[in-house]
């Protein structure tokens, strides 16, 4: 990861809006996320954050706004190019493969990185098997750094929920990102699967440099791992800053807990 | 076994009532008479009987599929006899009816021979309605143990089964194959009767199917499992060894078999060249085509136009110049309609590609094109490719281009299918935005999957085209492309062996039977409706090599997650 950095942030989204018919589910959205960070994205459901990792990964094209990765613009590109461009994602409801092998989403998931085409595969070249088995030796990998070592073979459908879960993350490290998005890591997980899925993403940027954008409702995870936390509602930005500033927010209460608590809350706080 | 069981009476009169009109249905539409030439073992068992018989067993058998659980030898019987003998009172009750009513009038099959049939050498009506209730019942009892019997005895005797019947269809065949020459003339003798096999043979085959279904299931014994066992230098070795030893056998066996058999074969490998290409586009990429025949036809008339030696003869160039520019024409063409359908998906997909085969067809028939295609009068004199001085004359030569085709068609899929392109095929399928995420272009790895498809297809056309010798508008219609995709299908959905099985099943065991013409759409059907009821991932399907080589189940919750927990 001891690339040239152009700009200060990794990932700066300028006045992103995102429109469906009549329903503004992203509105004048800019945050800017640091390089090697933890940058947390929360609100309530509906909120529009899902929507916004949609803008960033390519699969929504922006209303109105640009999205710069590392200074550069990808507003408008296809997915497949912000992938190679080192952006990679995970999914709120896990999308796998589900009749691949663990292994193969895994290496699908390398496959912005490699080059070998139709003729290379069916000559079997030297330097199409080369990349083949160097494309197998870091999905093994991989898999074993998210605890998957043992399941390689199976299919991803036959896999218990939480393992589909690191594979998701598996598949998304392959590609090599500078950024990492990640919706919802925790979802559906038991409170010691919780602890260790936390541990896993504060692990990411420490051994790999990754920076995380991360979305999540569970409210312990993201007070603990996040570096800045960014607070949706309706689409807008109503909060930003360190957790414990977000977390003293009556704007932030209230939108979580409705107008009652916000009150109560400041009260207290008085 | 002194477990209190329950019969559920109204499963039992249900499996009986569908038995009874199934076996009705085999009957009226006239199986048993139109099969009862073709015997299958020693003059006694033909294959009309066993059509008449089949829904009886199979009823019966999922009628008692509880008995595995409960375990019980009583509840396997009962069920299975009762059944059985449902079914018989509906074919007893046929049978009577029509000795009493003129039904022909309605049903063309209930002839005097029908009824000279289910008597069963008895003189009486009576008689012949005990029998018939009574032979039911017997069959539905043995459906019924089946339901008992562990998995792996079962699938071996069915195999066994299997094996007779067709190793008995091949009867004819095989007897002019074994007359021909000496040495294995007693072979032949000890194996077949006059009509069917001989007992000795019966045994013979049978045993031999059993054998060959326990070995495979025989989790000491699978071969799949103990090659992997071996050291990596070893297992290539006896997959090369197989493999070589496969090649041998192919290559000898047009010559074993003789011109008949082998024409039929050649007509399998033209099947299997293009069910190989079909499962790129369907079975890889997951893009239904419909109108693959297109393909094939271009690659047939390409190589027509450019070797007839007849009227319409033009350039008059050999075989092997007019190859290339026909999988290179065949080739466009999928590009060609790949673009337009490239942001289409599922059922608009198989409409649009549909519409193409139509399309190329009508063209193909258009008296527009007739001067330089012949339209329905199609191309003659198309000439047998020669190599050195080789010529591809008759079936048994024509096979070897064919085998040809097949082994390079085949290496082709094979690499491919576990390459880069091959998994963004796959991933394409599974997710097709998931796999646009995962830095996968939509747009060339679906054209290469469309092009792939159509080269195979182009490359079987050329084949069809010098095998014939001669192409007309009709070898290129629907059907075509419905045979190629239920070949798939019954195969296995993406997988390479599956589309060998599938084309030797739905091309080569029709073309055997010569009597089985008129059912052929019937069996398609049936054949279908069943895979997809009792096997829907096909006869081999994509993923055994996975689930092969493993000696347990895997038990997900409990052993891989411990050390997963250290790792996260
Ligand atoms: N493709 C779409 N078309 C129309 N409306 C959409 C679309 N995708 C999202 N929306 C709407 O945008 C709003 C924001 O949805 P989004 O999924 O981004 O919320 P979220 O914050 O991720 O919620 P959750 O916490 O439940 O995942 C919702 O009102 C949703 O109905
Ligand atoms: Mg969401």
């Amino acid at each position: 990861m001891a690339e040239k950095r152009h700009s200060e942030y990794i990932l700066e989204t300028i006045h992103v809006t995102k429109q469906f018919g009549g329903l503004v589910a992203v509105k004048d959205l800019s945050i800017q996320v640091p390089h090697q960070s933890i940058y947390s994205v929360i609100g309530p459901n509906g909120a529009g954050k899902t929507t916004f990792f949609n803008c960033i990964t390519g699969f929504y094209k922006v209303t109105e706004g640009d999205i710069l990765l590392d200074g550069e613009s990808i507003a408008g590109l296809r997915p497949d190019i912000i992938v190679k461009k080192g952006i990679s994602r995970t999914y709120q409801n896990i999308r796998l493969f589900q009749n691949l092998t663990a292994l193969e989403n895994v290496m699908v998931g390398h496959h912005p990185r490699m080059k070998a085409g139709w003729l290379g595969a069916v000559l079997n070249t030297p330097a199409t098997r080369q990349e083949e088995a160097a494309t197998r030796k870091l999905a093994m990998e991989l898999l074993e750094f998210v605890g998957l070592k043992g399941v390689e073979h199976e299919l991803a459908t036959n896999l218990p929920y939480g393992m589909q879960r690191r594979l998701e993350i598996a598949r998304a490290l392959a590609s090599e990102p500078k950024l990492l998005l990640l919706d919802e890591p925790t979802a559906g997980m038991n409170p010691s699967e919780t602890e260790e899925m936390t541990a896993f993403i504060d692990n990411l940027r420490k051994e790999m440099g990754i920076t995380v954008l991360l979305i999540e409702h569970d409210m312990r995870v993201v007070m603990s791992i996040s570096d800045t936390i960014t607070v949706l509602d309706y689409g807008e930005k109503i909060a930003e800053g360190k957790p414990e500033e977000v977390r003293a927010n009556p704007r932030v209460i209230e939108a979580y807990l409705g107008r009652g608590a916000a009150t109560q809350h400041e009260a207290k706080a008085a | 076994m002194d477990k209190e069981i329950k019969f559920s009476w109204q499963d039992i009169i249900k499996y009986g009532v569908i038995g009874g009109i199934v076996a009705l249905y085999v009957v009226l539409i006239g199986m048993v008479v139109t099969f009862k030439e073709r015997y299958i073992i020693a003059e006694t068992v033909n294959l009309g009987q066993i059509a008449l018989f089949s829904p009886t067993f199979i009823l019966a058998y999922f009628a008692a599929n509880n008995a595995r659980k409960l375990k019980s030898l009583i509840y396997a019987i009962v069920v299975g006899a009762l059944v059985g003998a449902i079914v018989g009172v509906f074919v007893a009750a046929l049978l009577v009816l029509a000795s009493h009513v003129n039904m022909r009038e309605v049903f063309l099959n209930v002839s005097p021979e029908l009824l000279k049939i289910l008597h069963f050498g008895q003189e009486s009506l009576k008689g012949a309605s005990l029998v018939i209730v009574g032979l039911n019942l017997i069959v539905g009892l043995v459906g019924g143990l089946f339901a008992l019997a562990p998995r792996r005895w079962s699938n071996a005797l069915l195999v066994g089964a299997a094996l007779v019947t067709l190793m008995g269809i091949l009867q004819e065949l095989m007897s002019i194959t074994f007359g021909t020459k000496d040495w294995y003339k007693p072979l032949g003798e000890f194996i077949y009767a006059k009509k069917g096999l001989s007992w000795g043979g019966t045994i013979l085959f049978f045993v031999l199917g059993m054998l060959f279904s326990l070995w495979r299931s025989s989790p000491g014994l699978h071969p799949g499992a103990r090659v992997a066992k071996l050291p990596p230098k070893q297992q290539q070795g006896v997959r090369i060894v197989s493999f070589l030893l496969g090649l041998a056998i192919l290559v000898w066996l047009p010559k074993f078999l003789g011109s008949y058999p082998s024409e039929i074969l050649t007509t399998v490998g033209i099947y299997v060249i293009m069910g190989l290409g079909l499962n790129i586009v369907v079975g890889f990429a997951g893009l239904l085509d419909l109108g693959y025949v297109a393909f094939f036809a271009i690659g047939a008339y390409t190589v027509g136009i450019l070797t007839t030696t007849g009227k319409l003869a033009t350039v008059g160039w050999n075989f092997w110049m007019a190859l290339p520019v026909a999988i290179f024409l065949a080739t466009m063409a999928g590009v060609i309609l790949g673009i337009p359908v490239l942001k289409m998906r599922g059922d608009y997909l198989a409409i649009v590609t549909l519409g193409f085969g139509e399309i190329i067809r009508i063209l193909v028939l258009s008296d527009w094109l007739k001067p330089y295609i012949g339209g329905a009068q199609g191309i003659l004199q198309i000439p047998k490719p020669e190599i050195l001085g080789y010529e591809f004359k008759g079936p048994q030569q024509i096979y070897y281009l064919v085998l040809i085709g097949i082994l390079l068609v085949g290496y082709i899929a094979w690499r491919l299918r576990d390459a880069r392109v091959g998994r963004a095929w796959k991933a394409m399928r599974e997710d097709e935005d998931v796999a646009e995420a995962m830095g996968i272009h939509l747009v060339s790895t679906k054209l290469m999957a469309f092009a792939t498809g159509a080269a195979f297809a182009g490359l079987s056309g050329a084949i069809f085209a010098a095998k014939l010798g001669s192409i007309f508008p009709h070898s290129f219609n629907l059907i075509v492309s419905i045979n190629v995709l239920s070949l798939i299908i019954v195969g296995g959905i993406g997988s390479l062996p599956g589309v060998v099985v599938g084309a030797l099943i739905l091309v080569g065991l029709p073309e055997l039977l010569r009597e089985f013409a008129d059912y052929r759409m019937l069996f398609y059907g049936a054949l279908l409706v069943a895979m997809m009821l009792v096997k829907p991932e096909g006869f081999v399907p994509e993923k055994t090599h996975a689930r092969e080589l493993r000696e347990q189940p895997l038990e997900p919750e409990v052993a891989p997650e411990a050390p997963a927990r250290e790792a996260l």
